[in-house]
């Protein structure tokens, strides 16, 4: 395990450092450090043109080959970059899906009509993305989606009915991958197709999902009879499972280091309050700072494994822990943020519902250890593909 | 390299047989095995420098090695070599220090005693002391829990002088030396006491007259090594029971495939992989300190880091390997209960894990901060 960058990556760390501080100021000072998890509701249209900003900068997507305006940076150098945004506040990326998902996908399974077509606005952070995976009745079993997409040979258009759910920045995005049913005979992972959908059409209806933080950023995404061009399917017909798929092991953890800045900040906030208010006398708090400073550092290394493990894209084990790791870790410290803040816990900042960032920290770190594969679901596949042990039967209800 | 051989080795020797056969020996550990350790593999030159035939590596490779004999509970004494190897280190310019470095080299046992443990490990738990007579020292106390004591041809034993501590070598052979074997309650590991009364040594068995300031650092290291133990130890319990659990057929099915089973065995990789990442960082750091190139506080923070979380999954892994194998699982037959008293021996060594934990709590609650890499 590597516990230093070399020193030419060093070189890229204050190139990186030095770019944000000369650009995340003015009229970027206000969104520094806002639109994250749980947050990304806020500043949008300022954020939108912070993306731009990046563009032009030639720091979105920087881990995508130089012919499709990328970097080609390496693992390395995105962890760094990474790092060093987290470091100076940067906010939450409105094109973040897009860079990560989508290019990746289109790169990888995509035609060249079609990278042709979506890359270029990803990469001047003009064209934002959103996600259409889940639904109401395909959650955690995503493969059992009902959304059908059907083949008008009149219009040569996909027609798309069906619902998504849990779909961030909806409102704000030019258009969303779906994965959807092209066989509406089968019912499994077979007979799925992957497909692109511009948003801004009639048959497409946006309703915000309001959270138990009183805030909206995610939403429900109706579809009737959308449409999309024949070649708006990456893939064939029937290939969509292996494409969706795909697409959730092009991470490799570039992001996790950064996420860890996050959690650093919030961490010492919370010390820095034991410190103040004396909480950080009593032994049972104390043992749980030290068991959350502990998880954390344990976070890094095992992201510093994943990243000097083998460059064949198979998981490996660290990388198998790492999201029930994470999740479990930052729910327990918003319940350690809580019980350091003491009885003004449960005061508000502001009515009708202000939430400071601790109270905002408690609450929707609930979210954590559901979202993109809840904590038992983690436990199946740690179970089943790293342990060998049986796989979960399926029911035939 | 080191991990494969290392690996096979262990597995080939150090069998369930082996160990228990060792266990009920009077010295508890399998002689046959240490000795073709020390000829064939050499892993007790690891940590020993060349000048002195070693194998001048580091605690990167000591760590491979460590989590195999862990893994296999192997019944050797190569902790207390490895232990004493890097106490000889802090005074390494010392001619009989590189005298005792060549001869644990040789493959001769030599043990670090420093403590009753009463009521920490560290210094406050000397209860040796020692009183200049002349061009002689002479040396009065107890120690307790010495690694492999009774093996030893000679031990270091610290001891409090009028001002400060001092490092000294003696030989077990020694009038007024009494070494008791200890009956622990893992017989894997076996320890023993010593008791001196007016032991004479010559001053060039004085490694050192002001060593109280190394203690600390060298416990750190100790703690790297255990980590790696438990690491193994927490591997094993995890292998041995999805390994049975995979048998055990009840209701017409394998226990296996009900996530009530395999829930309990995917929090164990996480207790066992976040330990091993931990690991992997305090053995780094380890060897940039002896290098130099790392200070003491983050050497101490990242030992308490470890050995908070290695204590914690070693027991938890064994404790819930007890559960998952059922009623056999407190059987005598079954290895499994083999790891849970290791896993408790090794939790409560050189500190339990909510006194490391008070510790970190410490850096960040009561001092500056801590000290990241």
């Amino acid at each position: 395990m590597q516990l230093r960058f070399t020193e030419a990556d060093e070189g890229f760390r204050t190139q990186v450092a030095d770019w944000l501080s000369d650009n995340l100021m003015g009229e970027f000072s206000a969104i520094r450090h806002r639109g994250g998890p749980g947050d990304e509701h806020v500043f949008v249209e300022e954020r939108k043109a912070w993306e731009k900003r990046l563009a032009e900068g030639g720091w979105t997507c920087i881990g995508w080959p130089e012919a499709w305006g990328g970097r080609s940076a390496t693992i390395e150098q995105q962890v760094i970059f990474n790092e060093e945004y987290a470091r100076a506040g940067g906010p939450g990326r409105v094109g973040h899906i897009g860079e990560t998902l989508t290019g990746p996908t289109l790169l990888a399974f995509g035609s060249e009509a079609q990278k042709q077509r979506y890359l270029p606005g990803i990469r001047a952070g003009t064209a934002l993305w959103c996600q259409g995976y889940s639904e109401p009745g395909a959650g955690s079993d995503l493969a059992a989606v009902r959304t059908r997409a059907e083949f008008d040979p009149g219009s040569q258009q996909w027609k798309i009915t069906g619902q998504k759910v849990w779909t961030s920045l909806a409102h704000e995005s030019d258009y969303v991958f779906v994965l959807a049913r092209t066989d509406a005979a089968e019912k499994t992972h077979k007979g799925l197709g992957f497909f692109l959908v511009p948003m801004a059409q009639p048959g497409v209806t946006i309703r915000p999902i309001t959270q138990l933080t009183g805030t909206a950023e995610f939403n429900e995404v109706f579809f009737d009879d959308a449409v999309c061009s024949a070649d708006d399917i990456v893939g064939e017909p029937g290939d969509g499972w292996k494409v969706a798929m795909g697409l959730l092991g092009f991470e490799r953890g570039v992001s996790t280091l950064g996420q860890q800045m996050l959690f650093q900040t919030e961490l010492d906030e919370i010390v820095r309050i034991a410190r103040e208010n004396g909480s950080g006398r009593n032994p049972a708090i104390r043992q749980r700072i030290a068991e959350a400073h502990i998880g954390l550092r344990t976070l890094r290394y095992n992201s510093l494994r994943m990243l000097s493990g083998g460059e064949d894209g198979a998981l490996s084990r660290e990388a198998m822990i790492y999201k029930l790791c994470w999740s479990s870790w930052h729910r327990n410290l918003g319940k350690l943020a809580m019980d350091v803040l003491g009885p003004d816990a449960e005061l508000l900042q502001s009515e009708p519902y202000g939430l400071n960032r601790l109270q905002s920290l408690f609450l929707f770190t609930r979210a954590d250890t559901i979202y993109g594969g809840t904590n038992q679901i983690q436990r199946n596949i740690i179970a089943e593909r790293a342990l060998g042990m049986p796989r979960e039967p399926r029911g035939q209800v | 390299m080191l991990r494969e051989s290392a690996m096979g080795f262990a597995a080939d020797h150090a069998t369930s047989p082996a160990v228990r056969e060792a266990m009920a020996s009077p010295l508890g550990i399998d002689a046959a095995l240490w000795q073709s350790v020390t000829e064939q593999m050499y892993w007790q030159g690891i940590l020993i420098p060349e000048n002195c035939g070693g194998l001048g590596l580091g605690m990167v490779e000591a760590m491979i090695v460590f989590e195999q004999l862990g893994y296999r509970l192997a019944p050797l004494p190569l902790y207390a070599c490895a232990q004493s190897t890097l106490a000889l280190r802090t005074v390494a310019d010392h001619p009989q220090a590189r005298l005792l470095l060549s001869t644990l080299a040789e493959g001769q046992v030599v043990s670090l005693g420093h403590t009753v443990a009463r009521p920490h490990w560290g210094l406050e738990g000397v209860a040796v002391t020692a009183l200049r007579a002349g061009q002689t020292w002479r040396l009065d106390g107890e120690v307790r829990f010495v690694p492999a004591g009774h093996l030893a041809t000679s031990c270091l034993v610290v001891a409090q002088l009028e001002s400060g501590y001092g490092l000294f070598s003696l030989s077990t052979e020694q009038p007024g030396v009494t070494v008791t074997k200890s009956g622990t309650l893992d017989q894997t590991r076996p320890m023993a006491s010593l008791a001196l009364s007016g032991v004479e040594v010559s001053a060039e068995n004085c490694l050192s007259e002001n060593w109280g300031g190394n203690l600390e650092r060298v416990l750190d290291l100790s703690r790297v090594l255990v980590g790696a133990e438990q690491v193994g130890c927490a591997q094993a319990s995890l292998d041995q029971s999805v390994a049975y659990v995979g048998e055990r057929i009840q209701f017409g099915r394998t226990i296996a495939s009900y996530q009530a089973i395999k829930h309990k065995a995917a929090d164990m990789m996480l207790k066992v992989e976040s330990a091993r990442s931990l690991l992997c960082y305090a053995a780094c750091v380890s060897d940039d300190w002896l290098a130099g190139n790392a200070g003491a506080c983050g050497l101490a923070e990242a030992a308490a880091m470890l050995a908070s979380s290695a204590g914690d999954a070693a027991f938890f892994c064994a404790g819930t390997g007890i559960q998952l194998h059922g009623g056999v699982g407190i059987t005598e037959e079954y290895d499994i209960q083999l790891y849970f008293k290791r896993a408790r021996a090794l939790e409560a060594y050189l500190g339990r894990p909510d006194e490391h934990r008070e510790f970190i709590a410490g850096l960040l609650l009561d001092q500056g901060g801590t000290h990241a890499a």
